[in-house]
């Protein structure tokens, strides 16, 4: 990080990084990233994400983008999508993705675990209702499968049924024959990926992103 | 049918395993039959010489005698392998070397009453020259790397100072007893003892690892008795020949302790630095073998054997040497050799350890009924004792010590496994039977030690299965997961590789990479894992005989009744989930495996886990693969590889930075340059329509799979009516199923 310019000192960074967690080298990285990405200006639109090639080929290309816009990563409280975002509310999204550190507390990892699985859920989670329907999860898994072009749109929802029905048999429990499973809440979807190793699934190690000597 | 097959699979082997027997048995050494001269009628004159005939029939056996007794015992004991899996009930029970050791039990029983004596195969020189090394050399090909770096602490701290600590508390404590009048040894003087003892610790768990795999027992404690076997065997080695160099002298003094140490310092690094070495000196070879591909498993042989025999030049540890340069080899081997090579390099390694392997267990169990032993109650029962006392010891003490520094700590159940997978083999067999006739009690080692082994392979290595699941081993979550958590995952690996491409985790090449790598030309790692995986599956379908036909689930019923409503009330059958998970892990999409190669000492990497489709970027390729122009097409592809577009394969644990503390070469994502050269690939295979878009084209099939075709092609006209919600299967999920085009069913045209 020899030649950044004012990676330690810079005030900005010392505030973002209370803010999101990451360390000033790291931000510094980030910010290279982020002006490489919105050609120098300072904010980011979603023309500038479907501009990466490798994200391109990625079945949940649109999930991924439209997370950086869902204002509900930014912060708990919000809603609704924005078209635009700076640099801030980049970081914010990228701090869903530090690795926890070791010297956490339970409570902390318990915190960073919901963290984590808040995002997902808010990918699923598209019309900011607070719960997973069928549709939504139909179109998940059809998005997630479409790629092959082998499997029909009718598969993927039976799998998606199939998937949902599990849910409801963990969470609620035994249903009687008129009941109806609204969708799934996030105490469900906490409760259904309880053995999921989150922490350690979706983490990246941003140091050792190097921005610098890319080729676009 | 399948009964009556066992039983003559059984006959037969066990008629071919009498032949090599009686042959072995029968074949007297150094006759020469020749017909007798036809005897003179008259008197003979002695100008006159003998008139003898050519000779019709003439049998010289001694001049094939020693490589067919070699060849007639390799043979055997291939049988008795071969015959153990004929019940499958007892490889799950009982481990392969207890069986191998039953047999040469056998064996040496029918030998022994007819009173002849087992070849003198066995000598220091050979075993160590020829023996050792192929089993050295497949556990550092196959080591699993990247769990092996992360565990590389623990497994050094373990197989160095445990096996000193396991050692010297053995030599030292027996060396107690010795003491003891009534055992009547006490002729055995310290430095004997600690020579003894340094044989008996060397633990050899090749039956633990076998149970460990089938237990899907949790990776840490894998790679920790894994890595522990590999470095204990070089670690006993050098000890071995420490002490029994100093076993011949007459005095220690406490200088020599010390040279002793800093020997064992040299020794340690000098062969990690020779295997190193030897290691990029075959890496960089390989970079030019592109035309000579026949040959390109031997240099992978050559040269570590040559690092292995150079390091026993300089009595350092060639283990380690082999061991180091197998790891350095593999990663750029890989990806320089061809796939056929590769898949030569791996079979043949297997192939040699197992003799290897094989040929030392059934040596043991003949030796243990011809040897003369020399039966020393005391001696025996404590060496057993305190192996198993000290080794337990070594865990409870050394493990906490080192589980601060590690991410998952080994509780106490990891310890247990630990502490009783201690079980003797091959090395230690070897080492006893090879020990110098300076020590007197000679026989009295090699009685003990073979009872050791024997005690520890068949009770614990039989034992250790159930115990393992009684005490409930932290396992590897193997088992299928909810349908939820698989898609999940798969999410979550897709967003983890999106965010990774948003950060622009753009990897650069090192310095060795640019030297050793031979086409250094960038590719996104997703294409090349994508390639890699095909290439693999095309593998797999040209071996496999008939495919896995993994019936779709009756989904049928589901979709019929549930137009437009969102009522997802009916429940699935179990089978019916079964299938879903087999549609899911067919057609779901892995971008960087991440999945630990767990490898079976028995058999080659189970790959088949691979068989999850990449993203297809470009439909093109996975046209390339129609099954009815298989073998053309396999060959243009190869063809092409090897010609213009030249083939990385990463391996399958190639670990990314983002989630591994492995530091790895990492290697420049040039996807710009990416399309231009896949399409040379398509137009370079001529047989392929243009279109490029998703459609599927018709697919002509190799004459085998006519009659299945036609089935599949009736049945999917049926698919246009819709289906009663009968169990009936729907073609279209089965279709869908195969997804993968490099399966045999036709799985085009369901495309409307």
């Amino acid at each position: 990080m020899g030649t950044l310019q004012s990676s330690a000192g810079h005030p900005l960074y010392t505030e973002l990084s209370e803010k999101t967690g990451f360390s000033a080298e790291q931000i510094a990285v980030l910010h290279k990233r982020f002006k490489q990405l919105s050609h120098n200006e300072d904010i980011l639109r979603r023309q500038h994400f479907d501009e990466i090639p490798d994200l391109s080929c990625n079945p949940i290309r649109s999930q991924i983008t439209e997370a950086f816009f869902d204002k509900r990563n930014f912060s708990r409280s919000n809603e609704g999508k924005v078209n635009e975002i700076g640099f801030e509310e980049f970081l914010l999204v990228m701090s869903h993705f530090r690795p926890p550190s070791q010297s956490m507390t339970q409570e902390q990892r318990e915190n960073v675990r919901r963290e984590k699985l808040r995002f997902l859920f808010n990918m699923h989670d598209t019309d900011n209702d607070g719960t997973i329907t069928l549709e939504e999860y139909r179109h998940v898994v059809e998005e997630l499968l479409s790629r092959s072009g082998a499997l029909e749109k009718e598969t993927a929802k039976s799998i998606a049924d199939a998937a949902m029905l599990e849910v409801a048999s963990i969470s609620v429990g035994h249903m009687e024959p008129d009941e109806f499973y609204e969708g799934i809440t996030f105490e469900h979807f906490l409760k259904l990926l309880d053995g999921f190793e989150i922490e350690s699934k979706m983490s990246i190690r941003f140091l050792n992103v190097d921005a610098t000597t890319l080729c676009k | 049918m399948d009964f009556s097959f066992t039983r003559q699979a059984a006959a037969f082997l066990i008629v071919c395993s009498c032949l090599c027997v009686s042959a072995e048995v029968s074949t007297p050494a150094g006759v020469t039959l020749l017909p007798p001269v036809q005897p003179e009628n008259g008197p003979q004159s002695y100008p006159n010489a003998k008139k003898s005939n050519l000779p019709v029939f003439t049998i010289n056996y001694s001049r094939i005698q020693i490589p067919f007794e070699i060849t007639l015992w390799m043979l055997l004991a291939s049988f008795a392998k071969v015959g153990f899996h004929v019940y499958h009930k007892i490889t799950i029970w009982v481990p392969e070397s207890c069986l191998l050791i039953s047999i040469g039990l056998i064996v040496g029983g029918i030998m022994y009453s007819v009173h002849e004596e087992p070849p003198a195969v066995l000598s220091n020189s050979v075993f160590f020259l020829y023996i050792l090394p192929p089993m050295v050399l497949e556990s550092g090909y196959f080591m699993p790397t990247r769990p092996f770096f992360e565990n590389i602490g623990t497994v050094f701290w373990f197989a160095v100072v445990g096996t000193l600590w396991n050692s010297i508390g053995i030599g030292i404590s027996l060396f107690g007893i010795c003491q003891i009048e009534a055992f009547g040894v006490q002729d055995i003087n310290l430095q004997e003892n600690l020579l003894f003892a340094s044989i008996i610790s060397a633990v050899d768990p090749v039956a633990v690892l076998t149970v460990f795999e089938d237990v899907s027992v949790n990776e840490q404690l894998y790679i920790v008795v894994f890595g522990e076997c590999l470095f204990n065997d070089a670690v006993t080695v050098v000890l071995y020949n420490m002490f029994s160099f100093v076993a011949e002298m007459p005095v220690v003094e406490p200088v020599d302790v010390f040279l002793g140490m800093a020997r064992f310092l040299v020794v340690g690094l000098g062969g990690m630095g020779f295997g190193i070495l030897f290691g990029f000196v075959a890496s960089f070879t390989t970079r030019f073998t592109s035309k000579v591909r026949e040959i390109e498993p031997l240099f992978i042989f050559m040269y570590s054997y040559l690092a292995y025999l150079v390091a026993e030049l300089f009595a350092i540890s060639s283990i380690m040497a082999i061991v180091c340069c197998a790891l350095t080899m593999k990663y750029y081997v890989e990806e320089n050799v061809s796939q056929r090579s590769c898949t030569t390099i791996r079979h043949v390694v297997k192939m040699l350890s197992s003799i290897s392997e094989t040929v030392i267990f059934f040596f043991l169990g003949v030796v243990t009924i011809t040897t003369e032993h020399e039966w020393n109650w005391g001696y025996l029962l404590f060496t057993l004792l305190f192996a198993f006392i000290w080794r337990s010891l070594g865990v409870l003490v050394l493990i906490p010590i080192i589980n601060p520094f590690r991410t998952i700590p080994l509780n106490l159940k990891d310890q247990f496994g630990l502490a009783y997978g201690g079980l003797r083999g091959a090395i230690s067999f070897a080492l006893a039977f090879t020990l110098p006739e300076s020590i007197v009690r000679k026989h009295l080692f090699v009685t003990a030690t073979i009872a050791v082994i024997l005690f520890t392979v068949f009770l614990q290595g039989i034992s250790i299965r159930p115990l393992i699941e009684l005490i409930n081993v932290r396992r590897t979550n193997r088992k299928e997961d909810l349908i939820n958590v698989e898609i999940h995952r798969r999410m979550m690996e897709h967003t983890m590789t999106g965010i990774e491409d948003i950060c622009g985790q753009w990897t650069l090449h090192t310095f060795p990479d640019m030297i050793l790598i031979r086409d250094s030309r960038p590719e996104s790692g997703i294409v090349a894992l994508y390639k890699k995986l095909e290439l693999q599956n095309a593998m797999e379908i040209l071996d496999s005989v008939s495919g896995d036909i993994s019936s779709a689930p009756a989904i049928v019923s589901l979709h019929e009744e549930k137009k437009g409503s969102a009522k997802p009330m009916k429940k699935f059958l179990a089978k019916d989930l079964n299938n879903m998970h087999n549609i899911l892990s067919k057609n779901m999409y892995s971008i960087r495996q991440r999945t630990v190669a767990y490898t079976n000492k028995h058999a080659l990497p189970n790959e088949s886990q691979n068989r999850e489709i990449l993203i297809r970027r470009h439909s093109s390729i996975r046209r390339s693969f129609r099954p009815g122009s298989f073998q053309s097409t396999v060959n243009d592809h190869e063809a092409t590889s090897e010609v213009g577009y030249p083939l990385r394969l990463p391996q399958s644990n190639h670990p990314r930075c983002s989630t591994s503390g492995a530091v790895m070469p990492l290697h420049r994502l040039n996807t710009l340059n990416e399309f231009p050269s896949v399409e040379v690939l398509n137009e370079k295979s001529p047989s392929h329509s243009a279109s490029q878009d998703s459609s599927l084209p018709d697919c002509h099939f190799s004459t085998n799979n006519n009659s299945s075709a036609d089935d599949l092609r009736n049945e999917e006209g049926e698919e246009q009516r819709p289906l009663p919600p009968s169990p009936a299967l729907v073609a279209e999920p089965r279709n869908n199923t195969h997804g993968n085009p490099l399966l045999r069913r036709p799985q085009w045209n369901q495309k409307k």
